[in-house]
């Protein structure tokens, strides 16, 4: 049984389908990237696997429970931008992963202590010890983004959506932030789906990369058909999964 | 270079801030140098040493029926009516900004509603809140909330609904209600845009409370302009609108210090 499966999903605006016929059955502990062109409905996908819109038709399950209808604890999310509360100090921020989920949002006391020595732990490994009591305002993007998935993982999610949480950083913090994340994720050994527009970071990064386009191309009303999943590839050993190359090629791989 | 581009040094900064204050009093100076040259006994434009002396007079001495210090008085009157006035209209304000600015249903019953009603000018239902009221503190305290609070609500319920999306959801995954998400979420980024909206409401308070004041009342710093207005006392009636003016100054001073102190957080980045 497979930990996160879609089934035959459709989404429609209006009469403007967006998805159609999207089957997706993903394994716990799977690094998903998906990729496609402007509108081509992947973060319409990865709202709907936030459960932040509800499909037009089919559903999508995690662990076999119920489709969910609004976010909530087992789905853990970083947006391009305003991931994190600008009110809140660093420290505050990342605590907030887990009290937001009490009746009054906070902790007291002991508890309090408890959740700000987690809190600190969390921070040291995301590199932010030394900012804990600065406000996001005074960190760089880089800083902010390793905030808000660190924050997110405080609040231990089933799944962590990623909203090209990368797209606005120089290349630079990119390739700093792609081996945080793969530590991480090695770490944890969290199942993750990611959108971006950058192929290379998507097979770099991911188990499987998805591709996200219309399967047809109506020349009278070519927005009448909706995207789907038009390629899913085996983007495990740099894209080589079932053969492992023993001998030194000199052949010229990213990694 | 281009006069966009020109900054003026420190000096003559002060300078220029100065300048239209000081070319406002001699251009006064002048006009009432001129008037009272011509009729010693002119009443509307009082030498500047007259309205010191007056204003001094004002400040110290009691009145000699009620014994009081009738300035001191009347500025606590009035002082009591604007902070109940505008403090009664902010906390309703962030109340139902929040909840229209949050939940659906309610935005769907109230924002239009709310539209509307700010429409009404207040003045225009003073009379009716004389007669519902009568003619104590409360009729002044409930014009100054029906002439602000609609702006208040109007205003901080747009900012309820300017916070990003993404934060909102992102709040949601880490489980929040939407309790909290009002409490720990929107109410603090709301605090700051508060204190601003206030600020900006703060004219027409005054304009509320010295209109209610003129028309009826027993003191209070509206009442005495419009008092000491039928015996053409323009050294009293400068004297009060400067010092209205200063206090409507300072109280803007310390809302701005105190979006300074207490919400860091929206200070530029870096």
């Amino acid at each position: 049984m497979s930990f996160v499966t879609a089934t035959n999903i459709f989404q429609s605006y209006g009469r403007r389908p967006i998805l159609e016929r999207v089957n997706l059955s993903v394994e716990e502990g799977e690094f998903v990237s998906i990729v496609g062109a402007s509108g081509c409905g992947k973060s319409t996908f990865l709202r709907l696997l936030l459960a932040q819109e509800t499909p037009t038709r089919g559903e999508i399950r995690i662990d076999g429970a119920e489709p969910a209808r609004e976010p909530g604890l087992d789905r853990g999310v970083v947006f391009q931008r305003y991931s994190v509360f600008p009110h809140l100090s660093v420290l505050e921020n990342v605590v907030a992963g887990e009290s937001f989920r009490r009746p009054w949002g906070r902790f007291i006391g002991a508890e309090k202590r408890a959740a700000r020595d987690r809190a600190m732990q969390v921070l040291a490994r995301c590199g932010l010890e030394h900012m804990a009591a600065a406000y996001p305002a005074a960190l760089s993007g880089g800083m902010q983004q390793r905030l808000a998935i660190g924050q997110a993982l405080a609040a231990k999610p089933r799944i962590l959506l990623l909203d090209e949480p990368f797209g606005a950083l120089d290349p630079g913090t990119r390739l700093q932030m792609h081996d945080f994340l793969m530590d991480l994720r090695a770490e944890t050994g969290m199942t993750v789906f990611m959108v971006t527009h950058d192929l290379e970071e998507g097979f770099k990064l991911g188990d499987r990369v998805l591709v996200f386009d219309k399967p047809r191309w109506d020349l009278t009303d070519p927005d009448i058909i909706g995207a789907t999943i038009t390629y899913d590839f085996d983007a495990r050993d740099g894209g080589i999964p079932f053969q492992t190359i023993k001998e030194d090629t000199h052949v010229f791989r990213p990694n | 270079m281009r006069l966009i581009n020109r900054h003026p040094g420190i000096v003559l900064r002060a300078a220029l801030v100065a300048l239209p204050f000081v070319a406002l009093f001699i251009a006064y100076a002048l006009g009432s140098q001129a008037r009272l040259a011509v009729n010693p006994s002119d009443k509307l434009m009082p030498a500047p040493s007259k309205i010191a002396e007056t204003a001094v007079r004002l400040l110290t001495e009691p009145d000699r029926r009620s014994e009081k210090i009738l300035f001191w008085y009347d500025t606590w009157a009035s002082l009591v009516r604007l902070t109940l006035g505008v403090g009664i209209s902010a906390v309703l304000a962030v109340i139902l900004g929040l909840l229209i600015g949050l939940l659906p249903y309610v935005r769907a019953t109230l924002a239009g509603f709310v539209a509307v009603v700010s429409m009404i000018p207040p003045l225009a239902v003073l009379p009716i809140l004389f007669i519902v009221f009568g003619l104590g503190e409360l009729s002044k305290v409930v014009l100054i909330i029906v002439g602000i609070l609609p702006f208040l609500i109007r205003d901080l319920s747009a900012r309820v609904l300017e916070i990003p999306r993404e934060m909102i959801v992102k709040a949601e995954t880490l489980g929040a209600s939407s309790w909290v998400i009002a409490l720990r979420v929107a109410l603090p980024q709301l605090m700051p845009r508060l204190i601003q909206a206030v600020r900006l409401s703060l004219g027409p308070a005054w304009l509320f409370l010295i209109a209610a004041e003129a028309i009826a009342s027993e003191q209070g710093l509206g009442y005495r302009i419009f008092l000491v207005r039928r015996f053409l006392a323009m050294d009293v009636i400068l004297t009060y609108v400067i010092w209205i003016t200063l206090l409507a100054f300072v109280m803007d001073m310390i809302l701005r210090g105190i979006s300074r102190r207490f919400f860091p957080w929206t200070e530029a980045s870096l």
